[in-house]
């Protein structure tokens, strides 16, 4: 063919597009379009709950009453002295920083072992990985049954192995014990989650780094400490933000094993908050304290955020 | 300082082997490189003899001892990587302190030490930096002074210059060769670049699926190919191959010359060469072209310097010459190199 004759052809007119293939073809309003889901839903479930919090904490409104009045700092001033906020208060900080402590040292150990090679990694990985995708109720239902104080399966196994006589140990019936075996329960459930996220943190340091060490000549802990470790900072910060973010906010766990007892003794804010707004049906005084630990939290969430930028070194 | 002995190394993926049976010898203080097409195992034998990967099969010395068996920190030996694997958090300075720290070396000792390593590259300035904020040239002299620092028995270096610009690296080449020559330690270069090989090399090997096809210094590597692949693999363009009778007849471009400019006291044979394409790279003109007579069609390259100033035309046919001294002989169907024939 006459490579001429293609070049004299008359220029045809672009086909003109549709309105949907317009809106996928702009940047402009693909954003828009795609952002747009995420937050309308965000801001129902999320933003009008918290800013009718917010105001709920500084009224007095309960969930009977049809007034609401503004009463200033007159709920959060009322409960600050009281044993049960400073227990609440108390616990919660042990519960979401043993927890976490545990999770961070335990995931960290999956994740390198997990980084090797062996015949049965895909089925370890899998079995990780099931606590996460199981309904939280129906897990700690379960858990419910193995810390059963007469047909517990722990106490059984124990007298099995005669490391126990007699009944057994009241797993969910003494103070000491029950924040154990929620702290127990809660690590069950979130090392799944720490431990993907640090696997990714793993994956993402390029195996001529951790050969440039071995060929330098570091042992384990230092080629550990100085080179994998602040290299997965920033994402184990991250790891560690939601973890401690998703543990003072949540008492599904506390309220399917303990209610919060015995005593009190694994009453948390988002416990005491629940029982005190809706059970107890004093709104305000519930929204005061769930909302106690936010500029705590907030506070913590910016300088996580901010440290992992730092950190952040590639 | 240390030798190198590489017996019989074997090294399966599986059912797939990546090295096939290399049997090597690098003397104290020598510049080898192992050279050959991505996927030949010249990069899983520089990590064997690191000890970062484990052989199937086959013995390692290093310094006449069996270090098969011996962690890489135990091996005495520093590497370079094409990545240059910096640790990204850590300044010019932690970087190249982290073997001696690692050794145990005196704290006071690591800066003095430091301090002469970055001043052999010239990145004295640098110290303070993290690789991030350096260039590709700095951060592979970061990386060289941070294998060099401890004074390692054994250098091995994987490709440290593929990430560089063609002008950086080819004075990064100038400069590593002096280093080597000053310093004397056993090098161990990986490359594909045949030009970095023959720059570098005091011998190279060269590697094809697996097996070592050649060892020998860059002249007779190019001089005098075992086999045609080695013939092809070293040289650009690649020595002309032509089949002929019950043989492969092999000349390098350079010496395809048209009849006449050869120096008249040579014995040379002579072809008729049917020139399709003539390029200009300004020191050289590289025709190609196809033969003519008992060579029939065969595709051949000529490389004329700027100094042979005959007219060649596209579409014409020519009378080229080689001398017969630069004809190499190989086998069609071992394709190893065979004794000379009368054409």
């Amino acid at each position: 063919m006459n490579p001429t004759t293609q070049f004299a052809e008359e220029p045809q007119p672009a086909r003109a597009l549709g309105a949907p293939r317009k809106v996928f073809d702009s940047d402009h309003w693909l954003g828009a379009v795609l952002i747009g889901p995420a937050v309308l839903y965000i801001g129902l479930l999320v933003g009008i709950p918290f800013f009718m919090s917010l105001y709920y904490s500084v009224s007095n409104t309960t969930t009977g009453g049809e007034s609401m009045t503004f009463v200033g700092l007159r709920n959060f001033a009322n409960i600050v002295g009281t044993p049960k906020l400073q227990t609440a208060l108390k616990n919660t900080l042990t519960f979401a920083l043993l927890s976490q402590l545990v999770i961070l040292l335990l995931s960290h150990a999956l994740a390198l072992a997990l980084q090797k090679e062996f015949r049965v990694k895909k089925l370890l990985r899998f079995l990780i990985l099931l606590p996460w995708v199981a309904p939280i109720s129906i897990g700690t239902i379960g858990w419910l049954w193995i810390f059963d104080s007469t047909y517990s399966v722990l106490n059984w196994t124990l007298r099995l192995l005669g490391l126990v006589h007699g009944p057994g140990f009241m797993w969910l019936g003494v103070p000491n014990l029950a924040m154990g075996s929620i702290i127990a329960v809660h690590v069950w459930r979130q090392l799944p989650l720490a431990t993907v996220i640090l696997l990714a943190g793993h994956s993402s340091i390029s195996k001529d780094i951790h050969d440039a060490a071995a060929v330098d000549g570091a042992s384990f802990w230092r080629h550990f400490f100085q080179v994998t470790v602040p290299l997965i900072l920033p994402i184990s910060l991250v790891a560690l933000l939601f973890g401690l973010i998703f543990t003072f906010t949540d008492m599904i766990i506390i309220y399917n094993l303990t209610r919060g007892g015995p005593f009190d003794s694994t009453q948390v804010l988002a416990s005491l908050a629940f029982y005190t707004g809706i059970a107890g049906g004093d709104l305000a005084e519930g929204a005061a304290i769930s909302l106690f630990l936010f500029p705590l939290l907030l506070a913590v969430a910016i300088g996580f955020l901010r440290t992992a930028r730092r950190a952040e070194v590639l | 300082m240390a030798t190198v002995e590489i017996r019989g190394i074997k090294k399966n993926y599986g059912a797939v082997p990546a090295v096939n049976g290399v049997t090597l010898h690098i003397k104290d203080s020598e510049f080898l490189v192992l050279l050959g097409p991505s996927g030949c195992g010249k990069s899983t034998l520089l990590r064997m003899v690191a000890g970062l990967e484990t052989p199937s099969a086959g013995q390692l010395l290093i310094g006449d001892k069996v270090v098969n068996d011996l962690p890489p920190r135990a091996r005495q030996v520093a590497m370079v990587f094409q990545s240059y694997a910096l640790y990204p958090h850590m300044t010019a300075f932690k970087n190249i302190a982290f073997p001696l720290k690692a050794q145990g070396m005196n704290k006071t000792e690591i800066p003095k030490r430091v301090d002469w390593a970055a001043t052999l590259f010239g990145i004295g300035h640098l110290l303070q930096r993290k690789p991030r904020e350096l260039s590709g040239g700095e951060r592979q002299r970061v990386a060289l002074a941070r294998a060099l620092v401890r004074e390692p028995a054994v250098f091995l270096l994987d490709e440290p210059l593929s990430n560089l610009d063609a002008q950086l690296r080819a004075s990064a080449r100038e400069e590593l060769q002096q280093l080597q020559r000053r310093i004397g330690t056993t090098t161990i270069y990986v490359t594909h670049d045949q030009v970095e090989a023959m720059g570098l090399g005091d011998r190279i090997a060269v590697m094809r699926a697996g097996l070592v096809r050649q060892v020998g210094t860059p002249l007779e590597i190019y001089d005098e190919p075992a086999d045609t692949f080695v013939a092809r693999f070293v040289g650009s363009p690649p020595m002309n191959l032509v089949r002929h009778a019950d043989y492969v007849l092999g000349f390098r471009p350079e010496h395809f010359l048209p009849k006449g400019t050869q120096d008249p006291s040579s014995t040379t044979v002579s072809f008729s060469f049917r020139v399709t394409r003539v390029e200009y790279l300004g020191a050289d003109r590289l025709l190609y072209g196809a033969l003519g007579g008992a060579y029939a069609e065969q595709k051949v390259i000529g490389r004329l310097p700027s100094t042979v100033t005959v007219r060649i035309e596209p579409n014409l046919t020519y009378d080229f010459a080689v001398d017969v001294t630069v004809l190499r002989f190989f086998d069609p169907s071992t394709e190893l190199r065979v004794s000379a024939r009368s054409l």
